[in-house]
């Protein structure tokens, strides 16, 4: 667990807000951020049966702006996003030239311009990219004073609504402007658990006095990084430079999904020709998810065998807490990857047996419109 | 029968040449919720400082490591139907594996209960 670098861990605005609630704080993404408070078990299971509170403020919130921002960033991603209503929000990837995967984002049609967020990791080299890719006339704005948290859970709107009124006319992936007091709130109904909630963008001078206004609902708890892991993994998510990482192209990555229609159709965007051609023929190596026989975890990194032959590699497995069992994602060959094939992980030495499972491994709760409850 | 710790965060209890080996509340405490526990086999050998044991937490695997060289003669059977155990009784019902000592003198670095008290306060 411990971090041998002599790096600068950075402090985010609710640093010591996590400390007084008792939260053991580690570094990640270069910021000492709360892993666990009262125990990843119990916070995750709150957060699948009410609401819980993360700080995200390490990932990167960045703004574009200019002419013609939508058709620029279409360079380098693969989303539509020139046809994004105001209002709307789609998942996308960032591309390299060569159709790798630099990192999965959030981009959202905000009044006169995109609203963007990046992976705290990887967020500085990620500006670096968009600055060097998009044309001058776009500006690019890094949000560094705003904080960014996250209200996930079925309790979430009951919660949120009475702290910010109005939210509750949200559907998922939407996202609008709305007002605490004075001060200017971003919020979206997104998150990366699989329950219904919100993500909500905020000057970090008033972090404290909110994140104190969501704690004090009785539905909301707030929720380390660890569980956030937990629920990510459980809902099928995948997590940058774990299961995504730049050698890995979006249908590899099983994210075709985030390829829009007419992108398809016309290209035109970074590593265009390696992703159609996958698109076409089907990938050599994709990202599944698997159930893991009886309660040993498989973690990333192990090994995944049919018989002798080395067939694929674990990238993020763990104990499902509301699955009450082990399960793992991890990229095997194409020909391994129909769901239910039989595999077998190797961990110290021993072999666990696997088969490939249907992501979410439990049903998403999005509050979709036109989905009846 | 004496209780001995090591820094590693296991306790012994050591009943003549026999003895019996888990983790500590502190060192539970912060592993956080245990899913996990592989215990070695019957008749096993280990050696001091040695991994012995594997405990898992929802986030990550953790080695426990033998505080003294010996022969394992039974690991606790208990731990794989309920590997919460560790969490909710460390010290007790929630112990790994027993042992025969090779070298009884291997106990003497090892703390008293006031001194591992004293260390854990100073972490």
């Amino acid at each position: 667990m411990s971090d041998d670098t002599v790096e600068t861990v950075l402090e985010l605005p609710l640093g010591d807000w996590h400390r007084a609630k008792g939260a053991r704080m580690v570094p990640f993404a270069g910021y000492s951020m709360p892993i666990q408070y009262e125990g990843i078990m119990a916070e995750h299971l709150w957060t699948r049966e009410s609401a819980g509170l993360f700080d995200v403020s390490h990932m990167g919130q960045v703004i574009l702006s200019g002419d013609g921002a939508a058709e620029a960033l279409e360079a380098i991603v693969p989303g539509d996003i020139s046809a994004l209503k105001e209002g709307r929000m789609r998942y996308s990837l960032l591309l390299a030239d060569d159709g790798g995967i630099l990192d999965d984002l959030m981009i959202t049609a905000a009044p006169m311009a995109l609203y963007v967020v990046v992976n705290g990791a990887v967020k500085h080299a990620d500006i670096a990219y968009l600055r060097n890719k998009l044309p001058v006339s776009i500006l690019l704005n890094h949000m560094e004073d705003r904080a960014l948290l996250a209200l996930q859970g079925p309790k979430a709107a009951d919660a949120l609504a009475r702290v910010v009124p109005g939210v509750g006319r949200l559907f998922f992936m939407e996202a609008d402007s709305f007002l605490w007091g004075e001060e200017p709130l971003w919020i979206s109904r997104s998150g990366y658990t699989g329950e219904d909630g919100f993500e909500i963008s905020l000057p970090a001078a008033c972090a404290v006095a909110f994140a104190d206004a969501l704690a004090a609902q009785p539905e909301v708890k707030p929720i380390g990084l660890g569980a956030r892991d937990s629920l990510r993994l459980e809902a099928g998510l995948p997590l940058y430079g774990h299961d995504l990482e730049p050698r890995i192209d979006p249908v590899q990555g099983n994210l075709s999904f985030a390829i829009s229609k007419r992108r398809r159709e016309e290209g035109g965007f970074a590593g265009a020709d390696r992703i159609l051609k996958a698109l076409k023929d089907g990938p050599s190596w994709v990202r599944v998810g698997f159930t893991v026989d009886g309660r040993q975890p498989v973690r990333e990194g192990a090994e995944i065998f049919d018989g002798d032959q080395v067939v694929g590699k674990i990238t993020s497995g763990g104990f499902a807490p509301s699955v009450g069992a082990p399960i793992a994602m991890g990229y095997v060959l194409a020909a391994k990857s129909a769901i239910g094939t039989t595999l077998e992980a190797e961990v110290r030495g021993k072999r666990i047996g696997l088969t490939v499972a249907a992501m979410p491994f439990i049903p998403n709760r999005y509050h979709r419109k036109g989905a009846t409850k | 029968m004496s209780r001995y710790f090591t820094d590693e965060h296991e306790w012994i209890d050591v009943d003549g040449n026999s003895a019996t080996v888990g983790i500590t509340d502190y060192a539970q405490s912060q592993l956080g919720d245990i899913v996990f526990v592989e215990v070695p086999a019957d008749g096993a050998k280990v050696t001091k400082g040695g991994d012995a044991a594997v405990v898992e937490s929802v986030k990550a695997a953790s080695d426990v490591y033998a505080p003294v060289s010996g022969t394992v003669t039974e690991g606790n059977a208990a731990l794989a139907d309920d590997p919460s155990l560790v969490n909710s009784d460390p010290e007790g019902a929630g112990w790994f594996f027993k042992l025969q000592l090779d070298d009884a003198s291997e106990l003497d670095g090892l703390m008293d209960a006031a001194a591992y008290a004293a260390f854990v306060e100073g972490l």
